[in-house]
């Protein structure tokens, strides 16, 4: 477990960098997030991506896979990986304040 | 530690059981952010086929795990009957078919590549095989490319 400060808040992260606590999360800290994640200019369809992690946790419980993701967000996975380089579901969690998706496919 | 940052995974059988599993780690590899490569030799060429990707079936001879009697593997008829239940089964958990799996692996930027030796074994060319394969290679251009990375086989 790590500690790092975002928008004047203490947040408690795991060994791989996902929040222990999703409460925290507020979308100001997204910017920051998403550049410790190496993307430096975020477009409208990385915030696409993002609410639709994390409204997905707050519905039903966990983010879901790159394949479902790619089914039901409105972006195609070609694009997920072209806005998310290093793993679009793992990445865009990470930056939405969700714990990590579990699935194979 | 470091973790891993490359996989090339040769895919060598030409069954749903030999084909499968070389995609779901090319898959999930991507899905972590590691850089993946497919290298389909033999019959695992069978899985970029333009005719026969649609048709891979479940081998049900020779495998004890199917805890089925020998001699009815080998029945007309069960081969398919086994493949169409696995893959309704497959269905339900949300992986997709062979074809759909293939251009989905080639969305996520793994680089899928025929063995040129078995192309020309079996007399094959690129019109073969579906658009998402980037290249027929020889063994040594499957080193370079694997290079720096690790190598599975299945």
């Amino acid at each position: 477990m790590s500690t790092i400060t975002l928008a004047g808040k203490d947040i408690a992260r795991t060994d791989d960098g996902f929040f222990e606590d999703p409460s925290q999360w507020t979308e100001d800290m997204v910017p920051d997030l998403a550049k410790s994640e190496g993307i430096e200019q975020l477009a409208d369809r990385h915030w696409v991506v993002i609410r639709f992690m994390r409204s997905e946790y707050l519905t039903k419980g966990a983010g879901p896979s790159v394949r479902a993701l790619g089914k039901s967000s409105g972006v195609p996975i070609k694009e997920l990986y072209q806005l998310f380089p290093k793993g679009p579901a793992k990445q865009a969690a990470k930056i939405a304040g969700i714990p990590k998706p579990i699935g194979c496919i | 530690m470091p973790g891993i940052e490359k996989v090339s995974i040769v895919i060598s059988k030409g069954s749903l059981e030999g084909i499968y599993p070389g995609l779901i780690m090319a898959n999930g590899a991507r899905a972590e952010g590691i850089e993946a490569n497919l290298f389909f030799t033999f019959f695992g060429l069978d899985a970029i086929h333009r005719k026969r990707h649609e048709h891979i079936k479940l081998a049900t001879v020779g495998n004890p795990a199917l805890h089925m009697a020998t001699w009815l593997g080998g029945f007309p008829g069960i081969s398919s009957v086994m493949t169409h239940y696995i893959e309704s089964k497959m269905d339900g958990i949300d992986i997709p078919s062979i074809p759909e799996f293939i251009e989905m692996i080639a969305d996520t930027g793994t680089g899928l590549y025929a063995c040129k030796a078995t192309v020309d074994l079996f007399g094959m060319s690129k019109d073969d095989f579906v658009d998402q394969v980037q290249d027929i290679i020889t063994v040594g251009e499957f080193y370079e490319i694997a290079a720096g990375g690790q190598i599975i086989f299945t």
